[in-house]
C-alpha cells in the first residue's frame, strides 16, 4: 500500500502505537487526587503531589518531545498542518468560554447580585444598612479593603503586556525573514517581558493582601479580581513556558521561513492572554 | 411468537393496572383551591391537548406509512425528497401553534408574579429541615417541622392518613385574603411548595423572594418542600390551614397571648428553635440542632470553648460579636457544627476536648450562636 | 492524502502494534478507541443502572426500607453523573470514532494520539466518583446538578465530584477538537460538507457544542471549590455573591448538554430510517439547518432550568418564548422523520424498532419538555416527577434508545458479526414495555405534586411508585439481555454480508469491505 513512502510530502502522518495518553492520565489522575487530600487535611497529599508533577512532567517532555521529533523529522505534511491549526485555534475558543464563566460572574455580581442584596426586600428584612455600591465586599462582611487602582502596576502591567505582543510579532517577522538573530532576540524580549509582567502581578497580590486587605474572602470584589487576575497569571505562566521551550528550540535551529506552527501556535496563545489582559484591565481595574 | 408474547405481556402489565386501581389515582395537577390555580389548570389541559392533536397527526401518518408502505406488503420505495413547500408549511404551522400557546400562558405568568397589595404578609424561612413562618403585622413567629412519628417512617407503625404531610405547627390563613409569601432561607436552598394553591418558590439565603395565593375555600392544603435542601428534604413538609376570617383573629389572638408578642417585633430574635423530631437525627453526624441530646450548651461552652471564644485568643470569634458569626453562620449550620467538630484552621476539633460527644459540640455551638445573634 | 503510520506499520490490512492490554492502552487507532468508549459507556450504564434500582428499590413503597436518606441522596447524584457523562456522552463519542473516518473517507481522526488520551482520561475520572462512595462521609448528596449552598456543606466527595467533572471536561474538550478538525480538514476529495452523511454532520455541531459549554462547566465548579476551600464568596450572599449565580452558569451548561446527549442520537437515527425505508431522507439541508438551529438556540433558553428561582418576569417570559422556539426546529427533524418513511419500503429489523421507539418515545418527551417551557405550567411541575418522567423519555427512549439502535445498525460493519434478530426484537420489545411502564407513570406523579430527590413520599404517590420500580427492574433486567446478545454475536455471531442492510448508502457500507479494515482509507476515496 501507498503509506510506505513515510516522506511522501501528501500523505497523512498517523502516530505510532504510544504510551503518553495513559502516562498523562496517571498525572492528571495523581494530581486530582492530591489536591483533594490537600484540601481535606488528609495526611499524604504532598507525597502523591509529588508524584503527581514527576508524571506530569516525565509526560510533558515526553510527548512534546515526540511530537517535536516527528515534526523535525519532515513527517507532517500541509494537511497535518491545517489540522493544528484548526486544533489550536479552537482550544483557544475554549479557553475563552473558560474566562467568560468567571467574567459572567463578575458581570452577575456587580450588576445584579451586589444591588440587587441593597435593594427592596433585602435591603430591609435582612441587610439592613448595605450601601450596595462596587466595589463591595458584600453585606455580610464587616472587614473593609481597598480596591485595586487601575493606574499604578495595573497600567504599567498592560503597557508591559502589549510590548510584548509586539517583541513576539517582531520576532516572528525575524523568522520569516530567516534572520535567527531577530527571532531569538524578539523570543528573549517576549520571555523577558512575561517574566516581568509576572513579578509585579506577585507584588501586587502582596501588596493587596497586606496593604489593602483585599484577599480571596473579600468578597464580590475579592473573588472576582483574585480569581480573573489568578487564572490569567497562570495563563500568563504557562504562556511564558511556552515561549521558553520555543526560545531553545530556535537556538537549537529549529523552524524554517515557511514552516514553525509551533512557533505560531504559541504567539496566538500569547496573544490570546493578551486579550483578555486587556478585557481584565478594563472590566476589573479601570471601571 | 414475538407477537404472542407482546400480548401476553400487554395483558399481564394491564392486569397488573387493574389490581392497582382502586387505591385513588391521580391523572391530573391536584384540584386547584385559587383563581390562578383554575387558570394554570386549564392552561396546562390546553396545552396538553394541542400536543395530544399534534401526536395524533403525526404518528397517524407515521403508523399509516407502517402499515401501508412495507416491504412486506410489496411496497416499492418512491424516491421523492427535498420539498420546498411542504419544509416552509411544517415551519411555519408549528410556529403559529406555538404563537398560539404564549398568549394565554404569558398572560396567566403575568397575573401569577403580581404580588402587589396583599391583606397579609407572612414572611417565611427555610431551615434544614423546618419551616420558620412569622407573620410580620401580627407578630407571630413559630417553627413548624414533621410531626409524623419516627416509627412510622421505619415501618414500625402503621402509616397513618397524612403520612409525612402533617406538621406540629400549621401556617394559619384567611380564606379570600391575597396573602403574600416572603420566602428566604437560613442555610441552603429550599422551596415552598403547596400543589393546591399553585405556589411553589425558591427560599434563597441571603434573597427575598415572594409569591402569593388567594385560597378559594377554607381546608387544610399541603405541600413541600421541593427543592433538594440535604437529607431530609423529603421530611419537610407544608400545611396551610385555610379558615374564616373570624377563626383567624381568634388565632392570632390567641398566638399571640401566648408569645406575649402582641407589641413588641421580636419575632425574628428568639431563633434558637427547640429541638426538631428530625426523622432521621439519630444517625450519626445528623446536623438536626442538637441541644436536647447534648445537655447544656451553655455548660459544655463555659469549659470547653470559653477559654478562645470568650477572649478572642488564637483569633477566635468572639462570643456575642455578631459581624464576626453572621457571615459564619451564613456558611450554614452542618458547616459550623462539622468545623466545631473536626477541627477548621486554628479551631482544634471539639475545642481540644476530645472526650466531648459530637452532640455536646453540636449543644455547644447553638449556645454560641445563639448568643451572636 | 494518504496516510502514512509511524513505526508500527506494516503493509497489509493486519495489525502489528502492541498485543493485549497494551494494544489498548497506548493504541492510536480510530476504531480500538471508538471499541473502548462504547464498552466503557455500557460499564458505566451497568454501574448507573445499578444505582437506579437503588432508587427504585427505595421508592417501590412509601417508608424507609433499604437506604438511608444519605445513601438515597448520593445515588441520585451519582446516577444521573453516570449516566449522562459516564454512559450517554461516552456511547456518543464511541459512534463518532467509529463512524466518522469511515463516512468522510478519512485514514483515521486528525489526532490519533491525544484521541486516546481522551478516552484514557476517562477511567480516572470513573474512579474518582466511584472513590466519592467510599470517603467519609459517603457520596456527596447534592443531585448532579450541585447547586450551592448545599454543596458548600458536603465532605469531601464534593471534592473528589469536583475533579471528576474537571477531567470529563478535559476529555470533552479535546475529543471535540478532535472531531471537528477531523470533519473540517480529513475529508475524502470530493466529499463536501454537504454530502456528508447526516451523523457527521450533528456531531460536528454538538462538537461545537461541547467546546462552548464544558470549560464553563469547568468553571462554575472552580467556583464551587474555591468557596469550599478558598473562602471566596461567588455563592454566597453575604459576600455579595447568589446562589442563583452558580445556577445560571450550571445552567448555561446544561441546557446545551442535554442537546449534546440528543443531537448524536438524531444523527444515528437520520442513517437508520432512510436504511430501513429505503429511501433517501426527506430533507437533507433542512435536517442540518434544523440541527444547527437547535444548537444555536440552546445557548439562549437555559433559565429554563430556573422559573422558580424568581426572576424578573420580563426574564421568564424571554426564557419561555426562547424555549417553546425549540419545538421548530426539533418539530422539522420529526416532520422529516416520518417523510423519510412515507412511501418508503419498510422493514422493521432490530436497529429500525429502536429508532421507531425513539422517534415514537422521544417525541413524547419533547412535548412533555414543551409543557414545562411554559412557565405558569413549570411553576407547578418543576423539581417534580413530572421533570423527572420528561427528562428520561428524552434521554432513555431517546438518547439510548438510539444509541441500541446504532449499535445493531453497525456491529455487522463492525465486528463482521450478525446478531441474533429474533433476540433483539425481544430486546427492543421488552425494553419499550418496561420503560413505559416505569416512566409513564411519573408523569401522573409529577402531576400530583410528588417532589424529585426524595427518598420517602406520602401515601397518595404509592400505587404510581410501586409500578414504576416494577417497570425499572424489568428495564433493567432487559439490559442484561442486551449484554447477552452482543456477546453472543461477538463469540458465535453469524458471517455479516457485506451490506446487511438493503438502504443503507453511506461510504462506510458502499466502498469498505465487512468487517471493516483495521486502518480505514489508507487511500483516499474518490466521491462521485
Ligand atoms: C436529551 C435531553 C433533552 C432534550 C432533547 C430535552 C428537550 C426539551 N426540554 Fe428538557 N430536560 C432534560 C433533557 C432534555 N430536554 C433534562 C435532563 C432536564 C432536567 C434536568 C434536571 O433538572 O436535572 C430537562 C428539564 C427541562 C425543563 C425544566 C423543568 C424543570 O426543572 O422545571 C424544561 C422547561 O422548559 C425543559 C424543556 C424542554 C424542551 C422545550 C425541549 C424541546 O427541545 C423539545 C422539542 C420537541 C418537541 C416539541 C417534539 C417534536 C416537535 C413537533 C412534533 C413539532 C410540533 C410541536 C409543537 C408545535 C408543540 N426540559
Ligand atoms: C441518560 C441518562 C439516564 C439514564 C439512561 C437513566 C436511566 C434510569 N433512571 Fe435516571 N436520571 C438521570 C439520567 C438517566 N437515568 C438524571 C440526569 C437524573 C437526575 C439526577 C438528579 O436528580 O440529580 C435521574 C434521576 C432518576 C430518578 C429520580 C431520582 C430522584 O429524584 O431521587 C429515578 C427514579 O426513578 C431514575 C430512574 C432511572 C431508571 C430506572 C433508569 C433505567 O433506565 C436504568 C436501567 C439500567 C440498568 C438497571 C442497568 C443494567 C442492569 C444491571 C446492572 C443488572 C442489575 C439489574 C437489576 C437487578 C434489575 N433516574
Ligand atoms: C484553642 C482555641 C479554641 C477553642 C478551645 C475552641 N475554639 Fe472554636 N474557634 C477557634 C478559632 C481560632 C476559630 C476561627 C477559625 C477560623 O475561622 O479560621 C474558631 C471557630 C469556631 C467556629 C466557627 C467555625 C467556622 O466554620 O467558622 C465554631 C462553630 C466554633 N469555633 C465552636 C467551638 C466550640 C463548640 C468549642 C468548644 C467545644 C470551641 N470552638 C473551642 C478557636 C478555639
Ligand atoms: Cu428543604 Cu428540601
Ligand atoms: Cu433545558
Amino acid at each position: 500500500m501507498a503509506s510506505s513512502t513515510h516522506t511522501s510530502p501528501n500523505s497523512y502522518y498517523l502516530p505510532a502505537p504510544s504510551h503518553w495518553p495513559v502516562v498523562g492520565s496517571v498525572a492528571v489522575f495523581l494530581l486530582m487526587l492530591s489536591l483533594v487530600m490537600w484540601m481535606n487535611d488528609v495526611n499524604g497529599g504532598f507525597l502523591v503531589m509529588a508524584a503527581g508533577f514527576a508524571v506530569l512532567l516525565y509526560f510533558l517532555f515526553g510527548w512534546f518531545g515526540t511530537v517535536i521529533r516527528e515534526s523535525e523529522s519532515g513527517l507532517y505534511n500541509k494537511q497535518v498542518d491545517v489540522s493544528y491549526r484548526w486544533a489550536m485555534s479552537w482550544f483557544i475558543f475554549s479557553e475563552v468560554m473558560f474566562f467568560a464563566a468567571f467574567f459572567g460572574a463578575l458581570f452577575y455580581m456587580r450588576a445584579l447580585s451586589v444591588p440587587d442584596l441593597a435593594t427592596g426586600d433585602n435591603a430591609e428584612l435582612l441587610w439592613q444598612g448595605f450601601s450596595g455600591r462596587w466595589p463591595a465586599s458584600g453585606p455580610g462582611i464587616e472587614e473593609t479593603f481597598t480596591p485595586m487602582g487601575a493606574w499604578g502596576i495595573p497600567a504599567i502591567n498592560t503597557l508591559i503586556l502589549l510590548t510584548s505582543g509586539a517583541t513576539v510579532t517582531w520576532a516572528h517577522w525575524g523568522l520569516k525573514k530567516n534572520n535567527r538573530g531577530q527571532l531569538t532576540l524578539g523570543l528573549f524580549l517576549t520571555i523577558a517581558l512575561g517574566i516581568l509582567f509576572l513579578s509585579l502581578q506577585i507584588y501586587e497580590y502582596v501588596h493587596a493582601y497586606h496593604d489593602l486587605n483585599l484577599t480571596l474572602g473579600a468578597g464580590a470584589y475579592g473573588a472576582t479580581f483574585f480569581m480573573l487576575t489568578g487564572f490569567h497569571g497562570f495563563h500568563v505562566t504557562l504562556g511564558t513556558i511556552m515561549l521558553i521551550v520555543i526560545f531553545f528550540r530556535a537556538l537549537k535551529g529549529h523552524f524554517t521561513a515557511e514552516r514553525h506552527f509551533a512557533f505560531e501556535a504559541v504567539s496566538w496563545y500569547w496573544h490570546f492572554v493578551d486579550v483578555v489582559w486587556l478585557m481584565l484591565f478594563v472590566l476589573v481595574y479601570w471601571l | 411468537m414475538i407477537r404472542r408474547t407482546a400480548h401476553t405481556l400487554l395483558v399481564m402489565v394491564l392486569s397488573c393496572w387493574a389490581g392497582l386501581a382502586f387505591g385513588e389515582m391521580r391523572f391530573n395537577l391536584q384540584d386547584q383551591k385559587t383563581a390562578l390555580g383554575h387558570t394554570v389548570y386549564d392552561l396546562h389541559n390546553a396545552i396538553v391537548l394541542i400536543c395530544l392533536i399534534i401526536f395524533i397527526v403525526v404518528f397517524g401518518a407515521m403508523l399509516y406509512a407502517i402499515w401501508k408502505h412495507r416491504k412486506s406488503v410489496g411496497h416499492q420505495a418512491a424516491h421523492f425528497h427535498e420539498n420546498t413547500t411542504v419544509e416552509v408549511i411544517w415551519t411555519v404551522i408549528p410556529f403559529l401553534i406555538l404563537l398560539g400557546m404564549a398568549y394565554p400562558a404569558t398572560k396567566t405568568l403575568l397575573a401569577q408574579r403580581d404580588t402587589s397589595s396583599p391583606d397579609l404578609t407572612i414572611k417565611v424561612t427555610g431551615y434544614q429541615w423546618k419551616w420558620q413562618y412569622e407573620y410580620l403585622q401580627e407578630n407571630i413567629s413559630f417553627f413548624s417541622m414533621l410531626a409524623t412519628p419516627r416509627a412510622q417512617i421505619e415501618n414500625i407503625e402503621e402509616k397513618g392518613e397524612n403520612y409525612l404531610l402533617e406538621v406540629d405547627n400549621e401556617v394559619v390563613v384567611p380564606v379570600g385574603k391575597k396573602v403574600r409569601i416572603l420566602l428566604t432561607a437560613g442555610d441552603v436552598l429550599h422551596a415552598w411548595y403547596v400543589p393546591a394553591l399553585a405556589v411553589k418558590q425558591d427560599a434563597i439565603p441571603g434573597f427575598v423572594r415572594d409569591t402569593w395565593f388567594r385560597a378559594e375555600e377554607p381546608g387544610v392544603y399541603r405541600g413541600q418542600c421541593a427543592e433538594l435542601c440535604g437529607k431530609e428534604h423529603g421530611y419537610m413538609p407544608v400545611v396551610v390551614r385555610v379558615v374564616t376570617a373570624q377563626e383567624y383573629d381568634e388565632w392570632v389572638a390567641q398566638q399571640q397571648a401566648e408569645q406575649g408578642t402582641a407589641a413588641a417585633a421580636t419575632a425574628t430574635t428568639d431563633a434558637a428553635p427547640e429541638t426538631p423530631q428530625a426523622p432521621a437525627a439519630e444517625d450519626a453526624g445528623a446536623a438536626a440542632p442538637a441541644a436536647a441530646a447534648g445537655g447544656d450548651g451553655a455548660e459544655v461552652y463555659a469549659q470547653s470553648c470559653g477559654m478562645c471564644h470568650e477572649t478572642g485568643l488564637a483569633g477566635a470569634p468572639k462570643i456575642g460579636d455578631k459581624a464576626a458569626w453572621a457571615p459564619r453562620s451564613a456558611k450554614g449550620l452542618d458547616v459550623l457544627y462539622g468545623h466545631a467538630i473536626g477541627g477548621f484552621n486554628m479551631m482544634p476539633p471539639k475545642g481540644g476536648n476530645l472526650a466531648l460527644s459530637d452532640a455536646q459540640v453540636k449543644a455547644a455551638v447553638d449556645h454560641l450562636l445563639a448568643q451572636s445573634r | 492524502m494518504e496516510a502514512v503510520h509511524g513505526h508500527a506499520h506494516e503493509h497489509g490490512h493486519d495489525h502489528h502494534g502492541p498485543t493485549g492490554i497494551m494494544r489498548y492502552l497506548t493504541t492510536t487507532n480510530h476504531k480500538d478507541i471508538g471499541s473502548m468508549y462504547l464498552w466503557f459507556s455500557f460499564a458505566m450504564f451497568l454501574l448507573g443502572g445499578a444505582m437506579a434500582m437503588v432508587i427504585r428499590a427505595e421508592l417501590f413503597q412509601p417508608g424507609l426500607q433499604v437506604v438511608n436518606p444519605e445513601v438515597f441522596n448520593a445515588m441520585t447524584t451519582y446516577h444521573g453523573l453516570i449516566m449522562v457523562f459516564g454512559a450517554i456522552m461516552p456511547a456518543f463519542v464511541g459512534f463518532a470514532n467509529w463512524l466518522i473516518p469511515m463516512q468522510i473517507g478519512a485514514p483515521d481522526m486528525a489526532f490519533p494520539r491525544m484521541n486516546n488520551w481522551s478516552f484514557w482520561l476517562l477511567p480516572p475520572a470513573a474512579l474518582l466518583l466511584i472513590l466519592a462512595q467510599f470517603v467519609p462521609g459517603g457520596g456527596a448528596g447534592v443531585g448532579w446538578t450541585m447547586y450551592p449552598p448545599l454543596t458548600i456543606q458536603q465532605g469531601m466527595s464534593m471534592d473528589l465530584t469536583i475533579f471528576a467533572v474537571h477531567i470529563l471536561g478535559m476529555s470533552s474538550i479535546m475529543g471535540s477538537i478532535n472531531i471537528i478538525t477531523t470533519v473540517l480538514n480529513m475529508r475524502a476529495p470530493g466529499m463536501t460538507l454537504m454530502k456528508m452523511p447526516l451523523f457527521c454532520w450533528t456531531w460536528l455541531i454538538t462538537a461545537y457544542l461541547l467546546i462552548a459549554v464544558m470549560p464553563v462547566l469547568a468553571g462554575a465548579v472552580t467556583m464551587l471549590l474555591t468557596d469550599r476551600h478558598f473562602d471566596t464568596h461567588f455563592f454566597n450572599p453575604a459576600g455579595g455573591g447568589d446562589p442563583v449565580l452558580f445556577q445560571h452558569i450550571f445552567w448555561f451548561f446544561g441546557h446545551p448538554e442535554v442537546y449534546i446527549i440528543a443531537i448524536p442520537a438524531f444523527g444515528v437515527i437520520s442513517q437508520i430510517i432512510p436504511a430501513f425505508a429505503r429511501k433517501p431522507l426527506f430533507g437533507y439541508s433542512s435536517m442540518v439547518y434544523a440541527t444547527a438551529s437547535i444548537a444555536i438556540l440552546s445557548f439562549l433558553v437555559w433559565a429554563h432550568h430556573m422559573y422558580t428561582v424568581g426572576m424578573p418576569v420580563q426574564a421568564q417570559l424571554y426564557f419561555m418564548f426562547a424555549t417553546m422556539l425549540i419545538a421548530v426546529p426539533t418539530g422539522v427533524k420529526v416532520f422529516n422523520w416520518v417523510a423519510t418513511m412515507w412511501k418508503g419500503s419498510m422493514t422493521f429489523e432490530t436497529p429500525m424498532l429502536f429508532a421507531l421507539g425513539f422517534l415514537f418515545l422521544f417525541t413524547l418527551g419533547g412535548f412533555t419538555g414543551l409543557v414545562l417551557a411554559i412557565t405558569p405550567v413549570d411553576v407547578q411541575l418543576h423539581d417534580t416527577y413530572y421533570v423527572v418522567a420528561h427528562f428520561h423519555y428524552v434521554m432513555v427512549a431517546g438518547a439510548l434508545f438510539s444509541a441500541f439502535g446504532g449499535i445493531y445498525f453497525w456491529l455487522p460493519k463492525w465486528t463482521g458479526k450478525m446478531y441474533d434478530e429474533t433476540l433483539g426484537k425481544w430486546h427492543f420489545w421488552l425494553s419499550f414495555i418496561f420503560f413505559n411502564l416505569a416512566f409513564f407513570v411519573q408523569h401522573f406523579l409529577g402531576l400530583a405534586g410528588m417532589p424529585r430527590r426524595i427518598p420517602d413520599y406520602s401515601l397518595q404517590f404509592a400505587d404510581f411508585n410501586a409500578v414504576s420500580t416494577i417497570g425499572a427492574f424489568g428495564f433493567g433486567l432487559s439490559q442484561l439481555l442486551f449484554l447477552y446478545i452482543i456477546l453472543k454475536a461477538l463469540r458465535s455471531g453469524e458471517k455479516a454480508p457485506q451490506k446487511p442492510w438493503e438502504g443503507a448508502d453511506s461510504i462506510e457500507w458502499t466502498m469498505l469491505p465487512t468487517p471493516a479494515p483495521y486502518h480505514s482509507f489508507e487511500k483516499p476515496p474518490v466521491i462521485r
